[in-house]
């Protein structure tokens, strides 16, 4: 089960994705993201679910693979419908005792998921297609001119890095942890809430101070290799921009303004 | 009681680019009060096939007996499985999470449903077996020792009374001393009580001085399966493996080519002083 979260994991393949220039698709995904919010009409739906497909399908990672994240978020997405379905005021179209279902609400609960679901699996694509170091190289470099305002540019984006190649660590040791608790005869899946929730304490524990010790043991690592922050810092693989990011802006600007055009025309 | 592990096959996240076979028709059969060593390299697959004896990971392909009993059968009581197959992961001192050891070793008899008379008397009983002491019982476990964390773990899943005990990699990282304490405990726990004792080490010295039966494993694949002498014998297989053959035997094989006549089927150090002795006239 824990397996299946996808959000925020690398899948190594080979695909025009992979190989662009993390800044672009930070920046391809924060624009991607606002766009969804910019339309209100069907059409909007159709270029946004086009451009959507076809990044799909260049990212050469599996579909279902794609598909196995929004798992996750299931709940989520099941109380924003539900919400939206009840709670908008329109046309009634069924009602019993004090509870109406609208056209508006229903149209307005379906167009909710779907951005939800755009939303996420535009996100997913980069992280998909891109690797957690890269995307911090990408990160740092990008906001780089934020330094100017004394933001610690760098030492988030060493955090972040950090933060992001311990998830799966994390995973795997939870993974480890259960079934070594469950051969214990620990019982993690039956039981009222507070049960399953006591049920926990045998996992958590031992979770947290094993994050505590690699957090410490990184520490020392890094400090005994004399790492001391940003500053004069330079890097073994230094970003450059490539004819194919060029063509990327091109397209994303393409895009822009098909969205921009469709909100104004319809 | 007996293990029947009947051709079974496992295979990582299926379908997907990570896919990998870890286990591959791997088949053999655990008798009662057995005492066995399982070696492999790093990814042979032994933790794996570990973690199949009590249930916690179902094979692809392939079944598991216990007693006779498909342990994949509808209905089957898993829980109670793993009260009877005792599994000490690597590192068994990481699981610990409980405020004293005492309390920490009940944790397991305790989920088993036993009265709290039954449960701490377990819980005493195998903090004795593995030598901790009584005025260690109500510190916190993370105040311990290294080797009495390891000790204190084991004795965890002790408490449950298993039949039979799986340990795997139970000295990984512990001092001479630790090793010899923890192998010493397997020892006794197969002598005393007549359980039987799977242990999964990579060291192939601290199992030619202990178990009786060893299994080998390469590439997901169960390769050899014999009396441990009988394994030893076959060094250059086992080095192609990247194994290696225990120290005590290596000297004795590298003094046969030199034209020494001395036997090269021994395999404790112990035995391989004698025989080194015997060769130039002394006692021992």
């Amino acid at each position: 089960m824990i397996r299946d979260i996808t959000l925020g994991q690398y899948y190594p393949t080979e695909s025009v994705l992979h190989r662009l220039d993390p800044r672009v698709k930070l920046w391809g995904t924060l624009l991607y993201v606002m766009s969804l919010f910019l339309f209100q009409s069907f059409a909007g739906y159709i270029v946004a679910s086009v451009f959507l497909v076809s990044l799909i399908i260049m990212s050469h990672v599996p579909v279902k693979f794609m598909l196995r994240g929004l798992k996750a978020v299931f709940v989520i997405l099941a109380v924003t419908a539900v919400l939206n379905v009840f709670m908008t005021p329109g046309r009634v179209l069924v009602s019993f005792w004090k509870i109406k279902i609208t056209i508006e609400g229903l149209r307005t609960a379906a167009f909710m998921v779907i951005r939800l679901v755009f939303l996420i699996t535009g996100s997913s694509i980069m992280t998909l297609t891109t690797t957690p170091s890269d995307l911090t190289d990408g990160l740092e470099k990008g906001l780089g001119w934020l330094k100017i305002f004394r933001v610690p540019v760098h030492e988030i984006a060493m955090m972040m890095s950090i933060a992001l190649t311990f998830i799966p660590v994390l995973l795997e040791e939870t993974d480890r942890i259960m079934k070594a608790q469950q051969a214990r005869g620990a019982d993690f899946e039956s039981g009222n809430i507070i049960r399953r929730a006591k049920a926990l304490v045998p996992i958590l524990v031992p979770l947290f101070v094993s994050a505590f010790r690699r957090a410490n043991d990184l520490a020392i690592a890094m400090e005994s290799r004399c790492y001391r922050g940003g500053e004069g810092r330079t890097k073994l693989n230094p970003l450059k921009y490539a004819m194919r990011d060029y063509a990327a802006h091109g397209v994303l600007l393409a895009y822009l303004a098909a969205i921009i055009a469709v909100a104004v025309i319809f | 009681m007996q293990i029947i592990v009947n051709h079974i096959d496992h295979i990582y996240n299926p379908g997907t680019v990570f896919e990998k076979k870890a286990l591959s028709d791997v088949t053999f059969k655990a008798e009662d009060g057995e005492y066995i060593g399982l070696v492999g390299h790093t990814g042979s697959g032994k933790s794996t096939l570990a973690l199949h004896l009590n249930g916690l990971m179902k094979p692809t392909s392939g079944g598991i007996y216990y007693d006779g009993v498909d342990i994949a059968s509808e209905g089957y009581d898993l829980r109670s499985l793993r009260g009877k197959v005792g599994l000490v992961f690597q590192y068994p001192e990481h699981q610990l999470f409980e405020e004293d050891v005492f309390t920490d070793v009940c944790f397991g008899p305790k989920n088993l449903g036993l009265e709290p008379e039954e449960t701490e008397q377990r819980a005493y009983e195998s903090l004795k077996a593995v030598g901790i002491d009584d005025d260690r019982f109500y510190v916190s476990p993370f105040d311990l020792s290294g080797g009495e964390k390891r000790r204190a773990a084991i004795a965890g899943v002790l408490a449950m009374k298993p039949e039979v005990l799986v340990l795997d990699e139970p000295c990984a990282g512990l001092d001479p001393q630790g090793r010899e304490e923890i192998l010493s405990i397997a020892d006794s726990l197969h002598e005393m009580l007549g359980i039987t004792v799977i242990i999964i080490s990579h060291s192939m010295d601290d199992l030619a001085e202990h178990v009786e039966r060893m299994l080998v494993m390469h590439e997901g694949k169960l390769v050899m399966d014999g009396p441990a002498r009988e394994v030893f014998m076959h060094r250059e297989e086992l080095e192609s493996m990247g194994l290696a053959v225990p120290e005590a035997q290596a000297v004795l094989s590298d003094l046969k080519k030199m034209g020494l006549p001395v036997r090269d089927d021994l395999i404790t150090i112990d035995e391989a002083r004698r025989e080194i002795l015997r060769v130039f006239g002394r006692q021992a």
